[in-house]
C-alpha cells in the first residue's frame, strides 16, 4: 500500500523527497556501471515488469490474494542500482497517472519502497551468499529470504517516519507491532513468490539473474567422458 | 499488439485544461497538493474550497464526473486505514453513535480522509487531461534527469505490450484447466512471472539494439512539439 498525501506532515514529506533525490541520483549513476548505454530501454523494460508483476495475483485462499511488492526481486535480478531507478519510475508512473500513492508523498514512498526496501534486501543477499558456498541452487532461497526481511523492515522504515511526522497519536509500540506483525506475514508471501521466481529464472536463464553472476563465474567447465558406457 | 493507441487513464478532450502546457499542471498540482497537505485539519471550510476549485477545474475540462469518481476506488484500502484510526489512537475519549472513539484520532481520521482524497481526484484530473507523451515532456522541463525521463518514457511505451503479454500467458493457462485458487498455484504462477521477466529482460535487448542500429548514443533527441 502507498502512503496518500497527507500522512505525514510537510516537512517530514519535504525531507524524505530530498534523501529519494539523492537515493535515485546515486543510483543513476550506480545504474550506468551496471547497465552502461542500455540503461534506458533495459531499466524501462524491468519497470514495466516489476509494474507487471504487482498486477498478477497470487492467490492466498478463501477468495483473497496478494501481490508482490518487488524490491528484493528486482535488486536480485537486475542489480541494486537499477532496481532503485525501476521502482522509484513505477511509483513515479504510479503517482502521476494512476493516483496510487500522493504526489506530495512521493518522496515518502521512492524512500521507503524503492531505496530501504531494495538495499535491506541486496545487503542481506550479498551478506548471506557470502558466508554460504557458492551455488546456483542456494540463489532462490537466499533471496527469498532478502525478500522476508527487506518487506517488515519497509513497515519499520515507515514507523519511523511517522513517528517524526505523523497525523495522529497513535502509540509507538502499537504501531510498531501492528505494522512489523502485519508484514512479516505480507513478507511470507513476498518470500515465497521472490524465490519461486528466481528460481524459475536461474534455471532457464541464469546468465540474466544478476545475484547468480558470482555462482556462476565459480562454476568450472566439467567434461564428462562417455568412454566408459560405450565399451 | 491488439493493444488500443490512446491510454486507457488519458480522456481526450480540447479543453483549455487538456491545453495547458504539461509543466504547468505538474508544477500547480505540487503547489496545490503541498498546500493541501499544509493546511490544518481543523480549517473545515478552506477543504470546502479547495473541493470548489478541483469540481471548476473538472466541470472546464469536460472529464465526466464519473469517469473520476470509478478511477477513485484506488484510495479504498486507504480508507480502511482511516476508519480505524478513530479505534486505536489514544487521547480524550468521545462517543459517536454510541461508540466510544478517540477524539484526536476522529480528527485525524477526517484530515487523512480529507486530504488524501483531494490528493487523488487532483492527480485523476491530470492524468485525465495530459498525454502521457506530453507528461514526459511536462517532467522533462521541470529538469527531471534525463535518464529517468527516457525510463519512464520506455515504460509507458510498452506498459500495455508487457500486460498483454501477461494476460496472454494468463489466458493460455486457463484454456489448459489451469485457475489459480490456493497458495499450492503459486509455482505456477511464479513461472510466468519468471517466463514473463525473460521475455521483458529480451526484449529491453532487442530494443537498445534496434536503437543502437538507428544512431542511439545514449540520449533521445528532442521531439518537435505537437501541432
Amino acid at each position: 500500500m502507498h502512503v496518500p498525501d497527507g500522512f505525514l506532515d510537510v516537512p517530514t514529506s519535504v525531507a524524505t523527497g530530498a534523501v529519494a533525490v539523492t537515493g535515485v541520483s546515486v543510483a543513476l549513476r550506480g545504474a550506468r556501471r551496471e547497465l552502461d548505454d542500455r540503461t534506458a530501454p533495459m531499466a524501462g523494460l524491468v519497470a514495466t515488469f516489476v509494474f507487471a508483476t504487482q498486477m498478477i495475483n497470487f492467490p492466498v485462499g478463501a477468495g483473497t490474494s496478494g501481490h508482490l511488492l518487488g524490491g528484493a526481486l528486482a535488486a536480485v535480478l537486475v542489480g541494486p542500482w537499477t532496481a532503485v531507478l525501476c521502482v522509484s519510475v513505477v511509483l513515479l508512473v504510479q503517482a502521476l497517472m494512476f493516483a496510487d500513492g500522493g504526489i506530495t508523498a512521493l518522496g515518502t514512498n521512492i524512500t521507503l519502497m524503492g531505496i530501504v526496501a531494495v538495499a535491506v534486501g541486496w545487503l542481506l543477499f550479498r551478506v548471506i551468499s557470502g558466508v554460504l558456498p557458492r551455488k546456483l541452487v542456494l540463489v532462490a532461497p537466499i533471496a527469498a529470504v532478502a525478500a522476508f526481511v527487506s518487506v517488515p523492515a519497509t513497515a519499520l522504515g515507515f514507523v519511523a517516519l511517522y513517528s517524526l511526522g505523523g497525523a495522529a497519536p497513535i502509540p509507538l509500540d502499537t504501531l510498531t507491532a501492528a505494522m512489523v506483525g502485519w508484514h512479516a506475514l505480507i513478507g511470507i508471501g513476498e518470500a515465497l513468490i521472490t524465490g519461486l521466481v528466481v528460481g524459475s529464472v536461474t534455471a532457464v536463464r541464469p546468465d540474466l539473474v544478476h545475484g547468480a553472476r558470482r555462482a556462476l563465474g565459480s562454476r568450472d567447465l566439467e567434461i564428462r567422458s562417455t568412454l566408459g558406457a560405450t565399451r | 499488439m491488439g493493444a488500443g493507441h490512446g491510454h486507457k487513464l488519458h480522456y481526450h478532450g480540447h479543453s483549455p485544461i487538456h491545453r495547458l502546457p504539461a509543466h504547468g499542471k505538474l508544477a500547480a498540482l505540487l503547489a496545490f497538493m503541498l498546500t493541501v497537505v499544509a493546511t490544518p485539519r481543523e480549517w473545515w471550510p478552506v477543504f470546502a474550497g479547495y473541493l470548489v476549485v478541483l469540481v471548476v477545474v473538472i466541470a472546464i475540462s469536460a472529464v465526466p464526473p464519473l469517469y473520476i469518481a470509478r478511477r477513485m476506488v484506488i484510495e479504498v484500502p486507504f480508507l480502511v486505514f482511516a476508519a480505524l484510526l478513530p479505534f486505536v489512537a489514544t487521547g480524550p475519549r468521545t462517543e459517536l453513535l454510541g461508540v466510544s472513539v478517540s477524539e484526536p484520532g476522529l480528527l485525524a481520521a477526517w484530515g487523512l480522509l480529507a486530504k488524501g482524497t483531494l490528493g487523488v481526484i487532483a492527480s485523476l484530473t491530470l492524468a485525465a487531461t495530459t498525454e502521457p507523451r506530453d507528461l514526459l515532456a511536462g517532467l522533462q522541463r521541470l529538469r527531471l534527469p534525463s535518464q529517468l525521463v527516457q525510463i519512464m518514457g520506455f515504460m509507458i511505451r510498452y506498459l500495455d505490450v508487457v500486460t498483454d503479454e501477461m494476460r496472454r500467458m494468463r489466458i493460455a493457462r486457463e484454456s489448459r484447466g489451469f485457475s489459480a485458487s490456493s497458495i499450492r498455484h503459486w509455482p505456477v504462477v511464479a513461472r510466468s512471472a519468471g517466463a514473463l521477466f525473460i521475455r521483458s529482460y529480451e526484449r529491453g535487448e532487442r530494443v537498445h539494439l534496434a536503437m543502437v542500429s538507428r544512431g542511439y548514443t545514449g540520449t533521445l533527441p528532442e521531439r518537435p512539439p505537437r501541432g
